[in-house]
């Protein structure tokens, strides 16, 4: 049996562990908003930030594809300050998963926040933590199950994305060639053996990944407010 | 001891409008010794308490506490809650589950920082020591019984060195047994800390041995405000007897003790009480007692020996009959107090009672308030 290349496998694990970084930082303060606040604008924003989850992922490769391409504002600005290409290439394979897979960790994150209620934040008010310090010291720790679950999903998320990665990014080597490309590559020109191995390393990484998950989520301690 | 100057107030001229609901209150409330907010449950207490705290965004009017200014909406200064030099207690304790009681103290301890003009002199080790919290350090929140839960919760209070203290109803969550555990704890803060203290309760048996001036509430509105025995002496309870059950306070002085029997002697306007003995109080001392209506009977004679010990003898001023019940509600004048009684109507109606007639009040109980020197 031939190995097949683990080019892909390593692409897809630097492209998912990279959005799930970006994702927590950007998504946690959105959770915490639209958790918190009373805003009349809260149901629009929870629907954008759930359209990836409704869209066909063409639809949403179709746009992202002319959003990145040099003659939009933001590609064409792309293209000025970094002198290459936002189409075709990791950077731009890493802001489509971002957007992609912003609903797996706003809305775990948001339901952790809201199960909070008031009183934990209330309580550190008392004690005289400001708001961030409140979050930092009282409300991140009680929400790690959340945390968890939303970092999960997300990565396992993005590494199984397949179409907006092959509108946005094709399938070029090194570059875009994610693992879910190079299985389709591989079943496409026949080669089922390198399909299967992939396929059934990528099938016990998420089993693995998952056993891990409920484990770790059990030894969690559960704050019961 | 009282870190508060003399004379520093509470001023609060406060609205908070919900759907169906609104409170309006006016009182200035001296900052030293405890406060008692009472009133039944809906009467705006444990609002009143979270505006004064600054979680009510919707509070208006002004809310100031000795030279500070925490709410004016006319002028738009809104102090957040993080910066008011406030301490609470919430109804349901509110650890921090994530914590061992000994974080949830350092959580208090870390943050009550001098510049935010706290009150310095609270020291961590007499926190501990006060409220028996040694024990308790190491262990979480959810491995606590109510009323552990109360005492950590009130040494975390303590240890945010608050300028004023507020207490929601630290009781109200336990049951008869944790109550009397915690009573000890709660009487022996103030004189301990001095801190200034709202305690809000709808227990007039709490607030008669807390509290050294009461605030009544209903519906939002205030009812009465003044010294403790004035105030649940001269209120109409009637209206709120079903959920409070009446009762009257008496302020006693101790005569003696007697060491066969255990037992110490009171006097009231010249009249004999004997009482377990109150090992705290010396002679001279006063004691201040709760009578509840129900544990009083009455007689047109002394009784012929009983095992009631109590017998104080007065002229009956006032006798409320509700038809729609069983009970009378009868007023007894017995010179500087009036004692409140619930008997049935029969019984009124047999005994012949009628304003005017000289009786004999025998009292099944009292409750002592164990507080020392005061």
């Amino acid at each position: 049996m031939d190995l097949p290349e683990l080019g892909p496998l390593w692409l897809s694990l630097q492209l998912a562990g990279a959005a799930t970084l970006v994702l927590a930082v950007l998504g946690t303060p959105l959770a915490w908003w639209l958790a918190r606040t009373r805003s009349r604008a809260k149901p629009v924003v929870e629907a954008v930030t759930a359209l990836p989850l409704v869209l066909p992922p063409t639809v949403l490769g179709f746009y992202l594809l002319l959003l990145m391409s040099p003659r939009s504002w933001l590609g064409g600005l792309w293209v000025e300050v970094t002198d290459t290409t936002l189409t075709f290439s990791f950077a731009g394979l890493l802001i489509a998963s971002v957007v992609y897979s912003l609903p797996f960790m706003v809305q775990p994150l948001q339901a952790a926040f809201e199960s909070l209620g008031r009183g934990p934040l209330e309580a550190a008010a008392a004690l005289r933590a400001s708001p961030l310090d409140a979050f930092l010291t009282v409300a991140a720790p009680l929400s790690l199950r959340g945390f968890l679950t939303a970092a999960v999903l997300t990565f396992a998320h993005t590494i199984g994305e397949f179409g907006v990665v092959l509108m946005v990014g094709g399938n070029i080597p090194g570059k875009t060639r994610v693992i879910s490309i190079a299985i389709y590559e591989h079943v496409e020109t026949l080669r089922y053996a390198e399909a299967h191995t992939l396929a059934a390393g990528l099938l016990l990484f998420a089993f693995v990944v998952l056993v891990f998950v409920y484990v770790f989520n059990r030894r969690l301690p559960v704050h019961v407010a | 001891m009282s870190p508060e100057r003399e004379g520093t107030t509470l001023e609060l001229d406060v609205r908070v409008g919900f759907s169906g609901f609104d409170l309006d209150v006016e009182q200035a409330i001296p900052a030293a010794g405890v406060t008692a907010v009472f009133g039944p449950s809906g009467s705006g207490k444990t609002t009143l308490l979270r505006a004064v705290l600054g979680f009510e965004a919707c509070a208006r009017g002004r809310i100031a506490f000795g030279g500070e200014t925490w709410l004016d909406s006319g002028r738009g200064v809104r102090t957040p809650p993080h910066r008011r030099p406030v301490g609470c207690t919430f109804q349901d304790g509110r650890l921090f589950p994530h914590l061992d009681v000994e974080g949830n103290l350092g959580y208090a301890d870390r943050r009550s920082t001098p510049e935010l003009g706290v009150a310095a002199a609270v020291n961590r080790d007499d926190v501990v020591d006060a409220l028996d919290l040694a024990p308790l350090l190491g262990r979480r929140p959810h491995t606590l019984s109510g009323g552990e839960r109360q005492r950590a919760a009130l040494g975390r209070a303590l240890l945010s060195r608050p300028r004023l203290l507020l207490l929601d109803e630290p009781l109200s969550a336990l049951d008869r047994r944790r109550k009397a555990e915690i009573m000890p704890y709660l009487l022996a803060l103030h004189p301990r800390f001095g801190i200034p203290t709202l305690y809000v309760s709808h227990a007039v048996d709490e607030v008669a041995l807390l509290a050294d001036r009461v605030l009544v509430l209903a519906e939002g509105r205030v009812q009465a405000f003044g010294g403790t025995v004035e105030v649940l002496e001269q209120l109409d309870l009637a209206p709120l007897t079903e959920r409070f059950q009446a009762a009257t306070v008496l302020e006693a002085r101790v005569g003696a003790h007697d060491d066969e029997y255990r037992l110490t002697w009171l006097d009231l306007d010249g009249q004999r009480l004997s009482v377990p003995r109150i090992e705290h109080l010396a002679p001279g001392e006063s004691a201040r007692l709760l009578v509840r209506a129900r544990d009083v009977s009455l007689a047109t004679e002394r009784p012929s020996p009983t095992s009631i010990r109590n017998v104080l003898s007065g002229v009956l001023v006032a006798l409320d009959r509700d038809e729609s019940t069983a009970f009378a509600e009868a007023t007894v004048d017995l010179g500087s107090h009036r004692l409140r009684a619930r008997i049935t109507r029969a019984s009124a109606a047999e005994l012949g009672l009628a304003v005017g007639s000289p009786v004999f009040a025998l009292l099944k109980s009292v409750s002592l308030d164990t507080r020392a020197g005061r």
